[in-house]
Formats: C-alpha cells, structure tokens, sequence
C-alpha cells in the first residue's frame, strides 16, 4: 500500500550561501495493508521529515513514493489531492483550521470532500468527538481556543473521521490522559484491523509496542555527515 | 413675414446636410444613437435645440408646422419655436394635429392617430437609457453594440423593489425591433404604446448631447417589464373636465387658492377639437 | 479529463517593462490556485489577462466551455468573452466599489447578473436574491439597502453573492481579503471556503497573503518579475520552497 525506493531528501538554503544539507538517502520501506510500521531514530534523524515526504508534504530529491497506485515524488498537484483526499490519512501533532469554523464541522470536513452527506458526516463526527470525550457543548465552538489535549483529540478525530487505505499518525498519543490514549490506541487498532497501512511515530514504547508489527529505524538512511 | 438675412430654416446647407445624414443613418439602424456636430442654437440647451436642429434639417417650404409643449400648442416654449421657424422658413403653422406635415414637441405624442407623410421631432435631454446606471460612455456603447441590457431592467428591478411597482412614469425604456433599447424621451409612458407601429417618421433630437436617434414608419417598440410587473400604460383615473374624454392623458390644474382643481387634456388640440365637436366635460364653462 | 483553464505561453509587456512572462499552467475543475508574489511580480497582468481584461501579447487562455468546449478566450469574439464573463466566470476585486454598483440596492446588485442573461421574472430574481444574500451571511431584511450602508465585509460577501448568483465555475480573484480586518478575513474565508467547496468551484485566488494561501488554495504559484519560479502542492511550496525567492519569501512572513 505505501512503498518508498530508494528516496532521498536534501535541503538547499539559498538564502544561506546555498549549503546543502543532505537529510536522507537511500529510503526503502514497504507497508502492507493492515500493517503498522513505527518510525524510530534519534530526534533529528529524520523521522518528520519522512513522514512529510511520504504525505508529500516536502520534496524528495530522487527515487519513489507510492501510495496506491501513484508515485507522489513525480506526481501532479491534483493527483496528490485526491490521494490525500481519499487514500492517505494524516494526523499530525498539530491542529491547523480555518478560524471560525465549529469543531462539529472541522471533524466531519474529510468526510465531506469525499462526498458524503451533511447529516451522515456530522453524525460520524459526533460519535467520534463523543467517544474521545470532547464534551457535547464544544462541538459547535471553534477548536482554535481549546486546551492543547482538546485540539490534540479533535485532531485524531478529524484524521480518523474518514476510513482511509493509508494512515499516517504523528505522536497520536501525546498529550493525552490514560482514557483517551486507551481510545486512540483502540480506533488505531480498528483502522488496522479493517486493513489500512499505517506509518507511525510514537514516543509512547508501550503504545508502540501494543499497535507495530516492525519498527524501522530512520537513523540508517541518515547520510554520514561531513564534520 | 420671413427675415431674409437667415437662409431659409436657419441653419446653413451644409449643416442641414450633416444633419440629414445622422437622420438617414437613424431610420437605417432604429433606435441606434447616431452622434452628430450639434451648432449652437440661438436658445440655451434644454429648450429644445436638438428638436430644432433636426426640424430645420427635415423642413421643405411647403411644410406646415405644429410646435406642442407637454402637449399645449400655446406655451411659452411652442410659441416661440414655432415663431422661430415661422421668421427663419416663412412656412405655414397649424396648431391642429391632422393639418401638420411637421410636428416638433416636447414630452408628448399628440392623441390624435398620427399619418403616414407626417413627421413627429422630438426634444430628447439625455438621449442614453443606460446613463443613470452607468455613467461611462465607452460602457454604455459596448453595452449598446452587444446588447447587453441586462442592467436596464436592474432600473426597473429597482423602481419595484422600492415602490412595489415600476414607477418610472416617464421617459420609459423601450426595445425597438428587438434590439436597441432606446429612451423615447420624457413623455409619459401613457403615450409608449403610440411609438410602435406608428405610420408617421418620428426622430429624436439632442442638442446638448450631440445625438440623432429614429423610428421609421411601422417600427416595432415594445416597453420592458418583468413577466410579473408588466407593462401598464397610466393616466390620472378622471375623464377631461373640459371636453369629458376618458381616454386621453390628463394634466391636473389648480383652480383656485382653496386647492380645488380639475383634470384637462394635455393635449390641448385634441380638447378644443372635442369641445368644438359638442363634447362637454363636468368642468366646462 | 479537460482542464477547465489551459493558459499557455502567456506575456504581457508594457512597452519595454514585462508584466508577465511565458506563464503556462493548467486549471482543473475543483482546483483552487492561488498566485502570490510581491507587488510588481506580474500576478494582477496574469490575472487581468486570464480574466479577459487585458490582452496579452501572445500566448493563449483557453477555457472549457459548457457549449463548444475549449476554446481560447484570447481569440474568441468580445461578446462570447464577455458573455463568459457573465456567467461561467466570476471575478471578485479587492475593493468592493469596483464589483458593485454603489447606487442600487443589494437585491439590484445579485440580481443584474440574472436579468443579464434574461431572467425576466422578478419575484424570481428576487427569490434567488434573497437566497444569495442568506447564504452569504447578509440579512434578507437589507436587500433593499443600498452597499454604501454595509461594512467592508458585508460589501466584499455581497460582491461574491453577485459574482456566484449565475453558478459560475471559475471564479477570479483579486485580493479578496485585502484591506479587512483579520476576523472579517476569517469569516469570509471561511464563507469562500465552504462556497468553492459546495459548488464545486475552481479559483484563481491572487494575493500576497501567504495564510490566505495556504487556507484556501490546493495549489502555489510564485511569481517573480514576471516569470513563474516555483508552483506546486500549496503546502509542498510554503513548507518546503526550493527556490530561493520562495523561500525568502516565506522566511520573511510571520508563522502561517
């Protein structure tokens, strides 16, 4: 489901006198459906960086992503919108809205823009902000001024709302209490057993070791550095 | 009586000529505004000069001319038009409808039916439709050559918005032929139906703003409306207190200091006309 | 699949000085583009001759029509242009007073698109008016108020309500946030976002609003004296520019 070949990534600051920066090389990985894959490495190994590339996000310099049947390094614009649309789910650590807009509506958003209908998509929505436990009365306020493990759910809802071919998950669990990261753990677990590929970074050991068939450690495609 | 010093209508050959090729491309093109070099008139703008020049240029000796003002044939802007021509073309005038070969007038069609032969000059002010919604001339022309009069009926969406029908009274949009919208000058739009399929040549003068526009005989003129606000030609609800006509369009006069008043012809040919065939209105002497 | 806009070679030059240079770039239904760059960067040429405003020196714009297909709006007669213009294009300006008609009420002003096409009934265009203005935001009880009484915000909703009354499906954009305050940019952002979405629009967004980008366009292009130097995946170009005027150009703006 997602394949990577031979992937690099370089960073030119023309700004800065045009150093290079080489960040990684060599990138080979493969994750089946109904597979989880961790990303490991020390930080600064490139592990963001990766997930980026994968969810086009950044540039790679050479070689192939494929997500599906499309190769993400070469692909145009539009065909990454729709596999981002469609295929390939993200959820990052971070919640980026468009202010104003209620969390009721942030959630079911994905759901939308693949054609499902208003009363349908809200409804997913709110069992999933029920069940990670965002009280009712906030779903029609905007999530810009939630607390940061409030924006950090909605999130995960928002990622799970849509039951993507292809998962990838950016410290889900951070920032959570016991309940909730039992809840993500759960709907990760299910997004699993109903056959997505998932990529994953997880500080959380436990939660890794619960969820990952493999781990891969980013650091081996990390270029020796010139000192 | 006539005064030797001006050729014959006042104005020069040459100017009448000019004159006569806008009108000839006029009737060519109905409803087109056809500009032309409009010369300085002995009269401020706004008294007619357009009318004037275009009755100069269409005038033959043998002509007999009718000068109405809002349809009164003895107001002090008739008088003095028809004796403007009467001085500069010696040609006979008549203040009787069917007897004129040229008719000039203000912001009225005369009631009486008019004829083929007959020619009817109208004074326009502000010959474009278009210009109180758009005030560039280049648009305006554009919209005019493309037909694009979508913002005429915006006028009209407005006049209902606001009065819950269409008041403009006067100076009422038209299409002619299905395919210039024309403004038919200030007449009221009680006289619109007499534009269309009218036997007599009717042209529309204006000075100020240097255009000539036509309706050649026969010509098809249909006023806008929406489907559900259609077109209605109004009139004061009384017949003539003068000659008891029901069916003419009425001026509302002030009596006395008390406020009292009474509802006469405008057309003040077609009253006396009544009146001197035996019709009776409730206010007559 | 066609795309709904196909620019191809255009340039534009004002006596020695090029406004714009060579730009080719295809449009596809659903797409949001948006073009930034700094002022005197070309994007306004670009965009005045994309929207027929202004013809380019050479090159083509050709555009998917409902009847005949592509065609290159360049070329094509000026009424089949601006017929274009007046319903499957849509352009919203910066300033509101240059979309609306001033002196006619709000109805008057979503309904003249309609009667230009020939809408001749009025309590339709009325009810369609109505519609329009509920759906952005705007009282049903001001249709019969004149815009000089709306705020800027209200003006800039009204303006995109005449604009999309006719069901366009490209709409050109001028800076549509320009000169708000940031919760009113929000709130129409928010409104624009959700029309594109619901109407299946395709836009042409031109700003140099990066956060205005980066809400509301699938795809960035940069421009630069003229020329294109980077475009791509919208997020791709702001988190990841590769060339060294985007990259400038998103180190110099605020976290967005």
């Amino acid at each position: 489901m997602i394949e990577l070949s031979d992937v690099s990534k370089t960073f030119t600051l023309h700004n800065q006198g045009g150093a290079v920066i080489e960040v990684l090389t060599g990138v080979g990985l493969s994750v089946a459906p109904g597979e989880c894959v961790a990303l490991t490495g020390a930080s600064g190994a490139g592990k963001s960086t990766l997930m980026r590339m994968i969810y086009g996000n950044y540039k790679a310099r050479s070689g192939a992503i494929r997500i599906g049947d499309v190769d993400l390094a070469r692909a145009e614009p539009r065909q990454i919108i729709r596999i981002r649309r469609e295929v390939l789910g993200h959820v990052s650590q971070f919640l980026r809205v468009v202010p104003r807009v209620p969390t009721l509506d942030v959630v079911a958003e994905p759901l939308r823009a693949v054609g499902v209908g208003e009363q349908a998509a809200r409804g997913r929505a709110c069992d999933l902000l029920g069940r990670l436990n965002i009280p009712e009365r906030l779903w029609t306020l905007s999530p810009t001024t939630f607390s940061g493990g409030e924006q950090q759910r909605v999130n995960i809802a928002r990622g799970f709302a849509h039951p993507y071919p292809a998962l990838l998950l950016d410290e889900p669990t951070a920032s959570l209490d016991a309940a909730n990261r039992e809840v993500v753990l759960a709907l990760i677990e299910e997004a699993k057993a109903r056959g997505a590929a998932i990529i994953g970074i997880f500080h959380d050991d436990a939660a890794r070791a619960r969820l990952c068939d493999r781990e891969i450690d980013v650091s081996r495609f990390t270029p020796a550095r010139a000192a | 009586m006539t005064d030797d010093t001006y050729n014959f209508a006042y104005l020069d050959e040459q100017t009448k000529r000019m004159i006569r090729r806008a009108i000839l491309k006029g009737l060519a093109i109905p409803g087109y505004q056809v500009p032309f070099a409009s010369r300085e008139m002995p009269m401020p703008y706004g008294w007619g000069t357009g009318g004037v020049q275009v009755s100069a240029a269409v005038m033959t000796p043998e002509d007999r001319f009718k000068v109405i003002d809002q349809g009164a044939d003895d107001t002090t802007n008739a008088v003095s038009i028809r004796s403007f021509f009467q001085r500069t073309a010696g040609v006979a005038t008549t203040t009787t409808t069917a007897e004129a070969t040229v008719i000039q007038t203000r912001h009225r069609i005369p009631e009486a039916p008019l004829t083929e032969g007959q020619i009817l000059v109208y004074q326009v002010p502000i010959p474009e439709p278009l210009r109180f919604l758009e005030p560039r001339e280049s648009e305006t022309r554009k919209m005019h050559s493309l037909e694009e009069y979508g913002l005429m009926h915006v006028k009209l969406y407005e006049d209902i918005s606001r009065h819950g029908h269409i008041a403009t009274s006067y100076a009422y949009p038209v299409k002619v032929e299905g395919r210039y919208v024309m403004d038919p000058s200030p007449i009221p739009k009680f006289d619109n139906p007499k534009l269309s399929d009218c036997p007599a040549i009717q042209l529309f003068g204006a000075g100020r703003e240097q255009r000539i526009y036509a309706l050649p005989p026969y010509t098809r003129v249909v006023s806008l409306d929406f489907e559900d606000h259609p077109f209605e030609p109004s009139k004061a609800d009384h017949p003539c207190g003068l000659c008891g006509a029901e069916d003419s369009y009425l001026d509302e006069v002030i009596v006395d200091d008390a406020g009292g008043r009474i509802f006469v012809c405008s057309d003040t040919d077609h009253c006396e006309g009544r009146q001197a065939a035996g019709h009776r209105g409730k206010d007559a002497a | 699949m066609t795309p709904l806009l196909s620019v191809q070679g255009v340039t534009r030059h004002y006596g020695a000085q090029i406004g714009c240079a060579d730009v080719s770039f295809d449009l596809w239904p659903g797409e949001v583009m948006g073009i930034v760059g700094e002022s005197g960067s070309g994007k306004s040429t670009l965009l005045a001759c994309m929207a027929g405003h202004l013809a380019p020196d050479s090159g083509a714009v050709v555009f998917d029509t409902r009847a005949d297909g592509p065609k290159d709006t360049v070329t094509m007669s000026e009424p089949e242009r601006r017929m274009l213009s007046r319903t499957d294009w849509a352009f919203v300006h910066q300033h509101a007073r240059d979309g609306l008609r001033m002196g006619v009420s709000a109805g008057g002003n979503v309904g003249e698109r309609l009667m230009a096409v020939g809408a001749r009934h009025y309590g339709d265009i009325r009810g369609k008016a109505v519609d329009w203005l509920e759906r952005v935001e705007i009282a049903a009880t001001r249709i019969d108020d004149r815009p000089t009484t709306f705020s800027g915000g209200m003006q800039q909703r009204l303006q995109i309500a005449r604009n999309l009354v006719t069901g366009p499906r490209l709409v050109f954009m001028d800076e549509p946030t320009g000169g708000l305050d940031v919760s009113v940019q929000a709130r129409l952002l928010d409104l624009l976002r959700g029309l594109v979405r619901d109407m299946g629009l395709s836009a042409i967004i031109v700003t140099h609003d990066l956060a205005v980008v980066r809400l509301l366009a699938d795809r960035l292009m940069v421009m630069k004296d003229g020329r294109v130097v980077e475009a791509g995946l919208t997020d791709q170009v702001l988190d990841d520019p590769q060339h060294a005027y985007t990259q400038l150009l998103v180190s110099s703006v605020l976290q967005v």
